[in-house]
């Protein structure tokens, strides 16, 4: 039953992934073409860059289009299609939802505990450290394709810091920058 | 009290405009959340923490912290919700209908601009954490380590994590002994 097989995988990607998105490829890459089969390696290649130029969690780009896929290939209609993308999505997102909520919980009981306040003071310089891990690997020669990639840069870095322009409109912006120039 | 369509609406907003995984979306999180004081400059450190901390998907647990911490469960379901309905949606059109999606001219362009402008957006909310962070020189000592061992020694953020918590839960058993004696 390839809905629960579908159902199964994301849970499980969805499960193990931590440290963010990117961690997660080489595991959803290994599942379900290596595993399952269900899509090629070129199909694969096509969904990251989508999910690069889109909007989305990487997670839920590559579960929505996977779960579409796969059910498309096997010759089901549009709407068991859907209903794919809908299962792979829902199983990705499941498991930090409950992960997360107990998390919650625990926090709201435990956070004025010594213990628990000790390792989030050591998990918070972790994170940023993790989080300026994330602006380094983009700083790329893919990203970054010429002078014109360092001013705009530059220039976002300058209208957040001084809130000139909201994050939102930054990206609006920016992408009207982007094919005016290019 | 915030309402719940209020929730859905931000995160629907914030979901729609993620790009590059979910860290860039910290700047949006802070300006939609933070600078309204629905959220205070310490729960929002402490709810980026935990996410990055947590399974699954960064963006995502974002939402179930945050909702969480407004309404409660009902919260956390609706800010969820809210964040994975736009990069849904937007993915099953584009495995729909724009098969051919990442090849056209003018999403092309468009991502040259927006792709260094998400350097920054992760950049400067980094900055302004590590001002409002009381930092000490273990904190600096592992911001430094940490993006040291990933970047350059591609080490993965589960094992940074994992060796974070013990040392951090150690010294704060430790110190408590310790007080607790004198």
């Amino acid at each position: 039953m390839i809905y629960v097989e579908l159902f199964l995988t994301f849970f499980l990607i969805g499960m193990f992934t931590i440290g963010g998105g990117y961690a997660m490829l080489s595991l959803i890459q290994n599942e379900v073409v290596t595993v399952y089969g269900w899509i090629t390696d070129t199909t694969f290649t096509d969904i990251v860059a989508i999910s690069q130029m889109t909007p989305g969690p990487i997670g839920i780009n590559s579960a929505t289009y996977i779960g579409y896929e796969v059910l498309r290939q096997s010759g089901a209609s549009e709407f068991m299609s859907i209903l794919g993308s809908f299962t792979a999505t829902f199983a990705v997102v499941l498991p930090s939802f409950i992960i997360v909520l107990m998390l919650c919980k625990v926090y709201e009981k435990w956070k004025n505990h010594y213990m628990f306040q000790g390792i989030m003071q050591g998990l918070k310089p972790a994170t940023l450290g993790l989080i300026g891990t994330a602006a380094l690997s983009l700083s790329n020669p893919d990203n970054f394709i010429d002078w014109k990639s360092f001013i705009i840069c530059m220039a976002a870095f300058l209208a957040l810091h001084y809130k000139k322009i909201g994050p939102l409109s930054i990206i609006g912006l920016s992408a009207l920058v982007g094919l005016l120039v290019y | 009290m915030v309402s719940l369509g209020k929730i859905f609406w931000i995160f629907a907003k914030i979901g729609a405009f993620t790009i590059g995984g979910g860290i860039p979306m910290i700047a949006a999180i802070k300006k939609e959340l933070v600078e309204r004081q629905w959220l205070t400059d310490e729960d929002f450190i402490d709810i980026i923490t935990l996410a990055q901390t947590a399974p699954g998907l960064f963006a995502v647990n974002i939402a179930i912290l945050t909702g969480h911490k407004l309404r409660g469960t009902k919260g956390s379901v609706v800010a969820t919700i809210g964040s994975a309905l736009p990069p849904f949606i937007i993915i099953l059109l584009v495995a729909m209908f724009f098969t051919s999606y990442k090849d056209n001219e003018y999403v092309i362009k468009a991502f040259k601009g927006i792709r260094p402008a998400v350097v920054a957006l992760i950049g400067v909310p980094m900055l302004d954490m590590l001002r409002s962070t009381r930092m000490r020189w273990w904190s600096w000592l592992i911001v430094v380590s940490s993006m040291t061992l990933v970047c350059l020694l591609s080490v993965s953020p589960i094992y940074i994590l994992i060796c974070v918590i013990a040392v951090a839960a150690f010294v704060s058993w430790y110190n408590n002994k310790k007080e607790v004696r004198r």
